[in-house]
């Protein structure tokens, strides 16, 4: 089972922090350890997860889509339904729950698109912590609504001036808070990276998507998918879906990234295509980075997907060829946008809006017994102002 | 010998204690941080830490952030630090250590960082981002090489991780006085001086102590229990406050000397 103790999957992983983190990760390790052995901490998150975010979220059949596209069948796991309207809140629960179970009082998180911020905000209120988001100065422009929505739920949003004011940043600051304050202080990381143990926990609390997923297959195919597709940022909602999976051999998993302006230019956000092994933000992973080392900065039009590095475990799947990865650029996003809103009645986020003009092209060359789960990770209502703008509407 | 390790055998025998100084190299730039280097070891630096610097410093406050922004600027890369110390090791022996994220050591490979190092004159490399549990390549490049990787304990590290440090670390222990980043503080917990002393219980290894120290009385306390003290973000300031001006390394020199002998003045 990995990841190994020491947080590695093959060469990546790991825990490459301050001196300072080292007793919070390890404390959070143990923390951890017990809960998830804990029946009534399994039962509690259940409960919330059940009558507070919505689950299990439906696994759609995407009748007019499949029909527009005329090949494999494609079925959509709706995480867009859940409270919050995004798969992030299945681990802020979680997360929030350990940060009781550890006693401390306050969390923090580092946000991208907001919907990260807008989950650990909204678990915050809940449980009453108290609660500060990290926001690069780019992505509060451009995520205006999530902004509003975490100061109505009572987190203070700070805004990162850093770098290139977006996630990358934001995850800096955080870590500086944390460091800070580690003592009284849990970080809420949003995704499958970071040191060892975050990409596991993140991913065992993101693995419901693929495990409800997989029962609602078999109960409605009375078989297992081909092909499972869900857009890769940090790659939480692709591990969620994907993980369950893992001993389905015969279930190819294909991790959408975000190719921006384009492979061939610096513009985008591909970190398992174009990036070398390196370490960013805690672990060794895949990561866009220059001859020496300096960390690129990364473009997509999706400011979730908008990261130079990825989760390790994305790069363990790439290097063993359990999961093969494509990129789909900023025009292709707005297509498959589009597309999903034409077909059926539904608005994606921009970020699995990159998986959905995927299927435009494995759809068709499949064969029509073939089945397609794609994990719409999100809905649109926060994108739908970068759309008017970059379609002119 | 090593020179650090000489360079506190040296202290030891004379009841002193080091003060070690932080720069950014490249912060203005390359030329000035030459001059810095012959001008700290005239004011009697011990040991100089010199910065890489990168684009995503996460243990680093505002001053370093912006030092590091400055250097990059200028394309300042492992490699040119080290044809810089190769330039002054011909005027100067100040033992060096190299302060890197762990990234740039990566991306240049760690064998070679460490061969390429100590050719060019290095004696160490600090790594703020790499605990022992993922210095195994680290430790084995240096070991033949008597090159010292010097790790870090912070007010959070338990017993059992202040022995291993105590255990992995060569050259000096860097004793972290505070919970959070690099930068001038004001006050200085009173904790530091014991924490230091439950260090020393356990290892021999010289004990410096860094973070947050930014004037002559604040190292004269801390000099008090620890075997040297370690100056960054204080220095940078006033880089930063004389941007532009051709008088840096006199000014420096200046703030340095005044520390320098609190240091010594024990």
């Amino acid at each position: 089972m990995l990841p190994n103790k020491k947080g590695h999957f093959g060469e990546f992983g790991g825990k490459y922090v301050p001196e300072t983190l080292m007793v919070a990760l390890h404390q959070l390790e143990k923390e951890y350890a017990k809960a998830r052995r804990d029946k009534r901490f399994k039962k509690k998150l259940k409960y919330y997860l059940k009558y507070y975010a919505g689950r299990p979220t439906p696994l759609y059949f995407a009748e007019k889509l499949t029909k527009r596209l005329g090949g494999a069948r494609i079925y959509l796991k709706r995480e867009d339904l859940l409270h919050t309207g995004a798969h992030k809140i299945n681990n802020t629960l979680g997360q929030v729950l350990l940060t009781l179970r550890m006693g401390k009082k306050r969390v923090i998180a580092e946000t991208g698109a907001g919907q990260h911020g807008v989950a650990t905000a909204t678990a915050a209120a809940m449980f009453g912590l108290e609660c500060d988001i990290y926001m690069g100065q780019e992505d509060i422009e451009r995520q205006a609504l999530n902004v509003f929505r975490m100061k109505l739920l009572g987190a203070k949003v700070v805004p990162v001036h850093s770098g290139s004011k977006t996630l990358k940043d934001a995850i800096n600051e955080t870590l500086r808070d944390w460091v800070t304050n580690v003592r009284g202080t849990h970080y809420v990381l949003g995704s499958v990276v970071g040191p060892h143990p975050f990409p596991m926990i993140v991913r065992d609390f993101q693995s419901v998507i693929g495990s409800e997923a997989r029962r609602q297959i078999l109960e409605i195919e009375g078989r297992l998918p081909d092909y499972l597709v869900a857009c890769v940022g940090g790659g939480s909602n692709s591990m969620g879906l994907f993980h369950p999976f893992f001993k389905d051999r015969r279930v190819k998993f294909i991790g959408v990234e975000a190719a921006g302006r384009g492979l061939n230019t610096s513009k985008h956000a591909a970190t398992i295509i174009k990036g070398r092994v390196g370490v960013l933000h805690g672990s060794k992973s895949f990561v866009l980075q220059n001859r020496d080392g300096q960390i690129d900065i990364a473009h997509s039009i999706s400011a979730g997907l908008d990261y130079p590095g990825v989760g390790p475990e994305h790069s363990y799947y790439s290097n063993i060829k359990r999961a093969s990865y494509v990129g789909v650029d900023d025009k292709g996003a707005l297509r498959g946008f589009k597309l999903l809103s034409e077909t059926e009645g539904i608005i994606p986020a921009l970020e699995p809006a990159h998986a959905i003009y995927h299927l435009t092209k494995l759809a068709p060359r499949l064969d029509k017994n073939k089945i397609v789960v794609l994990c719409l990770s999100g809905r649109g209502d926060k994108d739908t102002d970068i759309v008017k703008e970059a379609l002119g509407i | 010998m090593n020179r650090i390790d000489k360079r506190f055998r040296e202290l030891k025998r004379k009841g002193k204690k080091a003060f070690i100084a932080y720069i950014t190299t490249g912060d203005p730039n390359v030329e000035t941080t030459y001059k810095l280097v012959k001008e700290f070891d005239r004011c009697g630096v011990d040991i100089l830490e010199l910065g890489v610097p990168f684009s995503d410093p996460i243990a680093d406050g505002p001053t370093i952030q912006a030092a590091s922004e400055r250097a990059l600027k200028n394309r300042v890369n492992i490699k040119g630090i080290f044809n810089l110390v190769r330039r002054a090791r011909k005027a100067s022996d100040m033992p060096i250590a190299l302060m890197t994220y762990y990234n740039p050591v990566y991306a240049y490979g760690v064998k070679s960082f460490v061969k390429d190092a100590k050719r060019a004159g290095v004696d160490g490399v600090i790594v703020p981002d790499l605990p022992p549990e993922e210095a195994e390549d680290l430790i084995k490049a240096s070991k033949g090489a008597d090159f010292k990787v010097i790790f870090l304990l912070s007010p959070t590290s338990s017993p059992d991780r202040i022995k291993l440090v105590g255990r992995r670390s060569s050259g000096f222990i860097y004793y972290v006085s505070l919970t959070g980043v690099t930068g001038a503080r004001k006050k200085l917990s009173p904790e530091i001086l014991k924490n230091v002393k439950r260090i020393k219980r356990v290892t021999k290894k010289p004990v410096c102590v860094g973070f947050g120290i930014s004037n002559p009385s604040q190292a004269r306390a801390i000099a008090r229990a620890a075997d040297g003290i370690i100056v960054g973000s204080a220095i940078i300031r006033l880089i930063e406050k004389n941007l532009g001006k051709k008088d840096i390394p006199q000014k420096a020199g200046r703030f340095i000397k005044r520390l320098v002998n609190a240091v010594k003045d024990i």
